[in-house]
């Protein structure tokens, strides 16, 4: 099983696609069910998308990851763009200074398991989030 | 990756074949206002059972599409909405609220056969 990370740029809309095309792939092989690869290839997405709309470059790495009771895929996307200044508010449904749904954030942490962001004004985002796979039983 | 678009009497069908980039999503939107227009169509069905993934854009697009086509007077139906995407959809919170919706094509025609024929 593919054990390292994976990094993929994220420059343009295109590489959106591959992110989550790429994303989905590990999580196919790390055993993720068909539900759960579609979740994470959504969540992936959404976080492109969030680095080509307000960063306009960064990066998405993946990597497979456990701890003592079951596996998963860890998800980094990672930017120098404007940073966020208000966590709270980007965090609340329905907040969006881009003049999309304003759901990207809340709507990805609902899609994942764990959700863990920090970004402050000027500094960059970093939004790390995880899905655990499920039926996952102790060999 | 362009969407072909297929002229059936009245309706227009366009079938996404692989995942769509924002660009590609932007381009079938304009294509399709535009056809909808130059051949007077009734109706448009968009399959997306190739659709990988329906994030927010993509379904926002949808929705544009949609809406512009109405403004025309004309109906827009999605299909092929695959379980797995419409499960990750709802997660999401989108809800393509207004939007017509059918199984898959052989449905979508049915649907839009039945409401042009109860009209004529």
């Amino acid at each position: 099983m593919f054990a390292g990370e994976l990094r993929v740029p994220i420059n343009s809309d295109q590489d959106i696609v591959l992110a989550r095309q790429k994303g989905r792939a590990l999580a196919a092989e790390a055993g993720f069910s068909a539900v759960d690869c579609t979740l994470v290839a959504t969540a992936i997405s959404e976080l492109a998308r969030n680095i080509v709309s307000y960063a306009k470059n960064g990066e998405i790495s993946f990597q497979l990851v456990r701890d003592s009771r079951r596996s998963g895929i860890l998800i980094i996307a990672s930017d120098d763009g404007p940073g966020i200044a208000d966590l709270r508010l980007a965090l609340r449904d329905g907040f969006s200074t881009s003049g999309s749904l304003g759901l990207g954030l809340p709507g990805v942490k609902r899609l994942v398991d764990e959700f863990q962001i920090s970004s402050s004004a000027g500094q960059g985002t970093v939004v790390k989030v995880t899905k655990w796979r499920l039926d996952h039983r102790e060999r | 990756m362009e969407v072909p678009i297929l002229k059936q009497g009245e309706f227009l069908i366009a079938t996404i074949q692989a995942a769509l980039s924002d660009a590609d999503l932007e381009h079938l939107r304009l294509a399709l206002v535009q056809r909808v227009v130059r051949f007077r169509s009734r109706a448009v069905i968009v399959d997306v059972t190739a659709m990988d993934v329906m994030d927010s854009f993509a379904s926002r697009t949808l929705r544009e599409i949609a809406l512009m086509i109405r403004l025309r007077g004309a109906e827009t139906v999605i299909v092929g909405i695959q379980p797995e995407v419409a499960f990750a959809m709802v997660q999401l919170g989108l809800t393509l609220e207004g939007v017509g919706t059918a199984l898959d094509l052989e449905e979508g025609l049915a649907f839009l056969n039945q409401k042009f024929k109860t009209i004529n």
